[in-house]
């Protein structure tokens, strides 16, 4: 049962590296950028909702309301101001000036927030709990593997049955054609990044509702996204939530097996799947 | 117009003055212990040891297109060898320090193995979970101390030399010998067959496949060299410091992120950028070190604006002035003077 338990644990946590996952993918679906800044603006949503909280007094989950159009603004701007300048065949620019955001990003959080963890404070959410046939569920866990699952279903909805997906899915195919035949790519970029925040705001809001946090630990929450990306395969969504949950079960039962493993067993878990199956478990595109 | 007129060349006078020049630097480098203060010293070993991993991060990024955001797991692993080694292997310190780098070199072959299998950005990221790994791992050890580390015994700190002016100057003289023995090995790998090969790698990995040059034996093999020197710099850094723990051995920051500014500002893809880069990053630090976070994220700005304007970084933009290559890797066709006067 304790092991049973220590699976079921794993999965609820793999919903939230699946969100850390998905703004990721996303961004590297529709222009080829890797953002090595990615854990850093999970860690600056979470003090987002942290300014917004202690500010208004809100629930954090309603501040959601406030940080993710903030989130989505400063994503649509880092787009066009910067990282579209940095696109094009070389891979060298867009990861060094993502790498440099990420050192700017967390000292700058170093120099509003001080390094001091901070924590979102949910009230009751926090620790409430269901009880099925000897398993507790925390309820902020099935929560958070709730919104991972309509957040991935809206993605993969946007994706193929809107206009923007459609857009999205052109400039992914082949930027000069899309952009013949009247889009902008840089505008569509910048939406596309826009949308990564925003569903990295919720990301950032559940991991500080779960967790306290600093500014240094952005650089693990883009190794879990990046783990959880290459688990599921490339391209794939749900093969993300799948890496997630499969990198938070390893997580879970090497946690389990000795406190100290908790990190390792999932790193572990990664590095075996990417011998075995280097193109992870559900690929799509290549690249 | 005469062919005989023409003469291919390798050197340049801008060069042969650039190495009279060094030679005598060297000369006056090698003489610090007499010359400087012992702060000056440590400072100028630690300039070294950084300008030995920017050449080393700058080999694999800026020639064989490896960019990779993990090389403090290779420093770390030399660090961490060095003291096992002495400590449980009873080895002097400097044949640990080369011990260390064959069992780098060692490592480093099922790690590229796997994390060859990711594509470029891919690749760097890969490359960040490897060094966790190490961290994690060694944060496991606890003969050397676990998650809090340990400190080299004193009996193995006085076995390098016996006065601590010394081993001091010592220390110094490992720094300053590396730096030149990196700077001076990349240059003439560069020079070489394999270098050439590496070059055209870089500049077109398509036509460089189609005229038979092995692409991954050929990154492969750049790949465990520079992580056994890597780790042999590891190794020689915790000798200064002479205390190690995991938070520190395999810190991304001062690895990782320091070493990819020095090149990125001196200019990647060059011999001379990272020498370049080096002495800048220490002029801003020593400047700007008081202000803390905030130094670091003007260093993160310079860097980003560096990329954006001028992505070969200040060398390039003095060579796309001047034409001068102080480190001669390309021939120049030349007019002889016998011609002027026809």
């Amino acid at each position: 049962m304790e092991w049973l338990n220590a699976i079921v644990q794993g999965t609820l946590l793999g919903g939230l590296y699946a969100l850390f996952a998905a703004g990721l993918s996303l961004i590297f679906g529709v222009m080829r950028l890797v953002n090595i800044a990615h854990g850093d603006l999970i860690v600056l949503a979470a003090y987002l909702g942290l300014t917004v909280t202690t500010a208004t007094g809100m629930h954090p989950l309603v501040a959601l309301v406030i940080v993710v159009p903030a989130m989505a603004l400063i994503g649509y701007a880092l787009q066009r101001g910067l990282l579209n300048q940095t696109l094009g065949d070389d891979i060298l620019p867009p990861l060094l000036v993502t790498f440099g955001l990420s050192v700017i990003i967390q000292n700058g959080l170093l120099e509003a927030y001080s390094a001091d963890p901070q924590d979102l404070d949910a009230g009751a959410l926090e620790t409430a709990s269901l009880a099925v046939g000897g398993l507790t569920f925390g309820i902020l866990p099935l929560l958070t593997f709730a919104i991972a699952i309509a957040v991935i279903w809206g993605l993969q909805w946007t994706f193929y049955h809107t206009a923007l997906g459609r857009a999205f899915r052109a400039v992914s195919d082949n930027q000069d054609i899309a952009q013949l035949m009247g889009l902008n790519r840089r505008h569509i970029f910048g939406l596309a990044m826009a949308l990564a925040l925003g569903v990295t705001a919720i990301a950032g809001i559940l991991l500080g509702i779960r967790t306290s946090f600093d500014p240094a630990i952005g650089g693990a929450r883009l190794i879990f996204g990046f783990e959880a990306v290459i688990i599921g395969g490339l391209g794939n969504l749900w093969g993300t939530l799948a890496g997630g949950v499969i990198l938070g079960v390893a997580q879970t039962i090497g946690a389990k097996i000795d406190p100290g493993w908790q990190l390792l067993a999932g790193h572990i878990a990664f590095l075996v799947i990417l011998a075995v199956r280097p193109n992870g478990l559900f690929p799509r595109v290549s690249g | 117009m005469n062919l005989q007129d023409y003469s291919v060349s390798r050197s340049s006078k801008a060069a042969r003055i650039a190495a009279i020049l060094t030679a005598f630097a060297l000369l006056v480098l090698i003489a610090a212990p007499w010359w400087a203060g012992r702060a000056d010293m440590r400072l100028m070993g630690e300039l070294f040891l950084y300008l030995s991993l920017a050449t080393l991060w700058n080999l694999m990024a800026g020639y064989a297109g490896l960019v990779s955001v993990g090389q403090q797991a290779y420093v770390g692993f030399g660090g961490y060898m060095l003291f096992a080694l002495t400590m449980f292997g009873g080895l002097p310190p400097v044949a640990a320090i080369a011990v260390a780098g064959v069992l780098g070199a060692l490592i480093s072959i099922p790690v590229a193995v796997l994390i060859f299998r990711l594509r470029g950005a891919y690749f760097a990221i890969g490359t960040w979970v490897i060094a966790e790994v190490f961290r994690l791992g060694f944060a496991q050890v606890s003969a050397l101390g676990g998650g809090s580390g340990s400190s080299l015994p004193v009996a193995i700190v006085r076995s390098l030399a016996s006065g601590r002016a010394m081993r001091e100057a010592l220390s110094y003289w490992l720094a300053l010998g590396a730096a030149i023995l990196m700077v001076t090995a990349v240059y003439l790998f560069l020079r070489s067959r394999q270098g050439l090969a590496l070059t055209a790698i870089r500049d077109n990995e398509l036509a460089a496949g189609s005229l038979g040059i092995d692409i991954w034996r050929t990154k492969f093999i750049v790949y465990v060299v520079t992580s056994a020197f890597t780790a042999m710099i590891g190794a020689l850094i915790f000798l200064q410091k002479l205390r190690i723990s995991p938070d520190a051995a395999f810190n991304v920051n001062d690895w990782t992120a320091f070493v990819i500014f020095i090149v990125v500002i001196g200019g990647i893809g060059t011999i001379e950028g990272p020498i370049i880069g080096t002495l800048v990053f220490f002029a801003l630090r020593e400047t700007l070190a008081d202000l803390g976070t905030i130094y670091l994220i003007v260093l993160g700005v310079v860097a980003i604006v560096v990329m954006l304007k001028a992505p070969k970084g200040i060398w390039g933009l003095i060579r796309s002035r001047y034409d001068l290559q102080l480190f001669p890797l390309g021939y120049r066709v030349k007019h002889t003077a016998k011609s002027k006067e026809t």
